[in-house]
């Protein structure tokens, strides 16, 4: 099984003059990391997009956890995605008026399969994930999500995208709001968790300077034939 | 989904209550306008019944009705006695009651009558008026006086305290007939009608005062007041049994009859006798008909006072509309969000519904409560002023009714942010930004 698989994608915006995605192949196995990097503009969130489903892709060309992402439409997507994907963004990734708990909690509340890969007890389980990522104290778990720091906010994300093991993370450019100690120490968190949970992880970022504590890295200009 | 809205409603609670309050208070003025008007039709329908006719010196049938039945204002000058026992005498006339009114006891109307009024009086659909202590008017003399249960519950009167009662109809009198008091003899049982806030006085006593009054009294609109110099039959007064037959005290001037006839098919026919009877100019009244009328005066005020209510119900809902439309472009990350982990455009949909479901239906109770404590609170002035009751019966079909089609209107006004977000969420997919 691949979380993800990618075979000759072809993908151009309802009315850009030309391709914006033009890739050959890429795949991910589980609990590998990947770093692709690249400057902005190039392509990297729309190819997200495109993995997530939130664009319409040609069929057969995107898998993830061996279903063809193409093939499933509408509400079946947006399950589709909650069951094997988690997401982070770059920065706002939480519901300010849940607490961080809740937040962690939102796949489950959506998505019957993360619930019962989150094991018998989800709570304990998303207590647990943000204690691994140092949030521990009880009473940031409890606080409305927009009163964390932003370094905070962006662990309580980490800790929902990995709630209930999705086969795949997708993570947007998460550490461009964290100073350069914060970011180390969330990457490697991150990176960590996602082995564990055999989780596979799509970095996409533009400073290489955390392309070293990833598995794989590649430019996304080389992958992407239409940047060139 | 519906703790959800509320945490998401909770979020924003001080627009949200503010929307809760504008939808109540629509709630409850326009349940309030309909339970005011009811009451009013009851406690009017509820006040007289069983009466045929009623005659009076002519004037308008509202006025007539309003004075006799209601005590509130009075009619024109008096009818001769001669036209009573007219009346009385006719074939198709099972029972005649006189009729005197102008005074008042603290502000309550004072009614001259005689025992047949207690005999054939109906309330509330067919009644009969009852006792609560003591007797109607008995044998024992002129300055029997009946009062009604709210009078006597306001100022704690029991058979055998001594009233006095004064001139005019107004609250506040300084033409005080205290050299002329009445012994209660009885307190009526509550009905619910206008004869509650009523004293009863025997005709006699009526006249006594008047005739006791120093000085012509000269209220030419107050046919009570006309100095009744010949009361040739007060020094018989012992005995003044009441009978239906016998009316004892047979004073000059009356203000009013109540008239029930043996065969109500006949009533056109005695109305018309009354109208075109030559030596006294009177009009015979008939209640429904006056009733009738008098709904119809009232039913423009009705309409408008019901177009406002709708009006402010209006408001309450455009409020919300804009409550939640406002707060969308704020809230596009958290839709977005709600996406990425899963929500399908349709739940985000279905939950800016759920949070209008959540207002209204807040609103709906809340605007309950406030009538409920309202009801609770005008009550008592309004039966005391009125003789009108709001009642808090549970709510009846017509008002379940009502409550559903301002929550229908609260889900119909929804869609209107509920299908933005929806285009918006489509639109946007998982970007988060703004």
């Amino acid at each position: 099984m691949h979380p993800l698989r990618i075979e000759r994608l072809v993908y151009r915006w309802p009315g850009a003059a030309r391709n914006t995605l033009e890739i050959g192949a890429l795949s991910l196995a589980s609990g590998e990391s990947l770093f692709l990097f690249g400057p902005s503009g190039c392509g990297k969130s729309t190819l997200l997009s495109a993995i997530a489903g939130v664009v319409e892709v040609p069929k057969g060309a995107i898998r993830v956890a061996d279903q063809d992402v193409g093939a499933v439409h509408g509400g079946a997507r947006d399950r589709f995605r909650v069951d094997h994907i988690g997401m982070i963004f770059q920065v706002f990734n939480l519901i300010p008026w849940l607490s961080a708990t809740e937040n962690v909690l939102l796949p489950c509340t959506y998505s019957r399969h993360r619930r019962v890969r989150a094991g018998d007890n989800p709570e304990g389980t998303a207590r647990r994930l943000l204690s691994e990522l140092d949030l521990s104290d009880p009473s940031l778990a409890s606080k409305p999500a927009n009163e964390l720091s932003v370094g905070q906010q962006q662990r309580v994300a980490a800790a929902r995208a990995l709630i209930g093991k999705p086969d795949l993370i997708l993570a947007d450019e998460p550490t461009s709001a964290l100073d350069e100690a914060a970011k180390a120490a969330f990457v490697d968190l991150l990176t960590r968790e996602c082995a564990e949970a055999g989780t596979a992880l799509l970095f996409v970022s533009h400073d290489r300077s955390l392309e070293r504590q990833f598995d794989r890295s590649v430019d996304f200009r080389d992958l992407n034939r239409s940047a060139a | 989904m519906l703790g959800f809205s509320l945490r998401s409603l909770w979020n924003r609670r001080f627009v949200a209550s503010l929307t809760v309050l504008a939808i109540s208070l629509s709630v409850a003025l326009i349940l309030g306008v309909e339970r005011l008007r009811d009451g009013a039709r009851d406690s009017f329908a509820n006040s007289a019944s069983g009466i045929d006719l009623i005659v009076a010196p002519r004037g308008n049938s509202v006025q007539i009705l309003m004075a006799t039945v209601f005590g509130v204002g009075s009619t024109g000058t008096g009818m001769t006695w001669e036209s009573f026992e007219w009346l009385e005498d006719r074939p198709e006339v099972a029972w005649a009651i006189p009729i005197q009114m102008g005074d008042n006891h603290r502000g309550y109307p004072v009614i001259g009558t005689d025992g047949s009024y207690f005999e054939h009086f109906r309330h509330s659909g067919g009644q009969p008026l009852s006792l609560a202590a003591g007797a109607f008017f008995t044998g024992d003399g002129a300055d029997a006086a009946v009062v009604g249960a709210e009078v006597a519950a306001r100022f704690g009167y029991a058979p055998g305290d001594v009233i006095v009662n004064a001139h005019g109809s107004g609250e506040v009198s300084f033409d005080v007939h205290d050299d002329a008091p009445f012994t209660i003899s009885g307190v009526l049982a509550p009905t619910g009608a206008a004869v509650d806030r009523m004293v009863f006085v025997t005709l006699e006593g009526f006249d006594i005062i008047h005739a006791q009054a120093d000085a012509p009294l000269s209220d030419p609109l107050d046919p009570a007041a006309m100095p009744a110099d010949d009361h040739d039959g007060h020094d018989a007064h012992g005995d003044h049994e009441v009978t239906e037959a016998g009316h004892g005290h047979e004073p000059d001037q009356i203000n009013a009859v109540y008239v029930g006839l043996i065969d109500r098919t006949n009533v056109l026919g005695l109305q018309r006798a009354v109208n075109e009877r030559p030596s006294d100019a009177l009009s015979a009244v008939l209640p429904a008909v006056a009733l009738a009328e008098l709904w119809g005066i009232a039913g423009t005020a009705e309409r408008a006072m019901r177009l406002m209510a709708w009006a402010v119900a209006l408001a309450g809902m455009i409020g919300m509309v804009v409550m939640l439309s406002a707060t969308l472009d704020t809230r596009r990350r958290e839709f977005a969000i709600l996406r990425s982990v899963g929500a399908t455009p349709t739940r985000i949909f279905a939950l800016i519904v759920t949070e209008a479901a959540v207002l209204t239906a807040a609103g709906l109770i809340l605007g309950l409560i406030l009538l409920t404590v309202a009801t609770f609170v005008t009550d008592p002035i309004l039966s005391a002023r009125f003789g009108m009751r709001l009642g808090f019966d549970v709510f009846g079909a017509r008002e379940l009714g009502t409550l559903f089609v301002i929550f229908c209107a609260g889900l119909l006004a929804s869609l209107i942010p509920a299908i933005r977000v929806y285009r918006m969420t489509l639109a946007d997919g998982l970007s988060v930004r703004l």
